[in-house]
């Protein structure tokens, strides 16, 4: 192992460890809802306060209980979306990739800010 | 001239059909030999993708792997022709992604391995750094463009909270493939160094 090398493997765990503090100290946002979008266009907005089981399509279902979003069924051959874990008023989202769904969780926190991204 | 003196010509030269050595790297540029190297590091990789398969690891997003198959690529650069490494990269991963995968695996596979080729063949340029450093940047050069591609596909740009963990992720991975290429390379007779 040579010097540098040595130094590019702590600086990077070192920006993993940094980043990571700074996106669990992101405040909890106050009015968080849960956003469907499917291939992009927006399928639906629900409160995560109340429990609800929301059929996506007809390819993906997913749970929202005690404010926390899962993914319960899916028909993709992965079920990594499945698998994702939960999340909840702090943020996150979770994606079943071939069925282009995406669960989000939005609210009036600034740094939610979304970038217009275009895809080409 | 001697008959030693026309035995080494012909020996050195490619146009010999018995042991032909690339000058360069000591590794075989005649094209069977060449065919069978590179077929064979192509299966390896193949190997090496499935085996990875059967081990679960999820960072909780979709297409993000352990990246095993990427020992081959390591391998390739260090012993062949970066245009080999290219080879082999974009046939291990058409044939992987129809075999076991879907169109959407194939084109992170895609994304993340062209980057990471990249990537490590710049940092191998660069003086100072052995092999464990180039495998790491190609790892993690391989997770941040599958992140990319990501969200440039859902299009959803708070996909970017998963940077942290890819991040970690692709630094060990990468360093253990690092390891693992750096003593094969040593003991391996089969992988001469250029």
């Amino acid at each position: 192992m040579k010097r540098k090398d040595l130094i590019l493997f702590a600086v990077l765990l070192l920006l993993a460890g940094v980043s990571f503090i700074i996106s669990r100290m992101m405040p909890e946002k106050s009015d968080a809802r849960l956003e469907i979008t499917i291939d992009g266009e927006s399928y639906g907005s629900y409160s995560l306060g109340d429990d609800q089981t929301i059929k996506i399509g007809s390819t993906n279902v997913c749970r929202i209980e005690n404010g926390v979003v899962t993914m319960t069924e899916a028909d993709c051959p992965d079920h990594i979306c499945v698998k994702t874990k939960p999340i909840d008023r702090k943020g996150g989202s979770i994606v079943c990739l071939p069925n282009r769904v995406v669960l989000k969780i939005i609210g009036t926190n600034a740094s939610d800010e979304e970038p217009e991204v275009i895809a080409g | 001239m001697s008959e030693a003196e026309k035995r080494k010509r012909i020996i050195n030269s490619s146009e010999g059909n018995g042991e032909v050595r690339n000058r360069q790297n000591g590794q075989s540029s005649c094209g069977v030999q060449r065919l069978t190297r590179l077929a064979l590091m192509t299966a390896l990789a193949m190997i090496l993708s499935y085996v990875e398969s059967l081990i679960p690891f999820y960072a909780g997003f979709p297409g993000i792997k352990l990246g095993l198959a990427n020992l081959v690529i390591v391998l390739l650069l260090y012993t062949g022709t970066i245009g080999e490494a290219l080879v082999v990269s974009c046939m291990r991963i058409l044939l992987t992604g129809f075999l076991f995968g879907n169109l959407y695996s194939m084109l992170f596979s895609l994304s993340g391995g062209l980057i990471s080729l990249l990537v490590m063949w710049l940092i191998r340029k660069i003086p100072g750094f052995g092999v464990m450093g180039v495998s790491i940047a190609g790892g993690v050069a391989h997770n941040m463009a599958q992140l990319a591609v990501a969200v440039l596909v859902v299009e959803t740009y708070q996909l970017v909270v998963y940077f942290p963990v890819l991040l970690a992720a692709g630094t060990l991975t990468g360093a253990g493939i690092g390891i693992l290429a750096a003593v094969l390379l040593e003991r391996a007779k089969l992988l001469r160094r250029s």
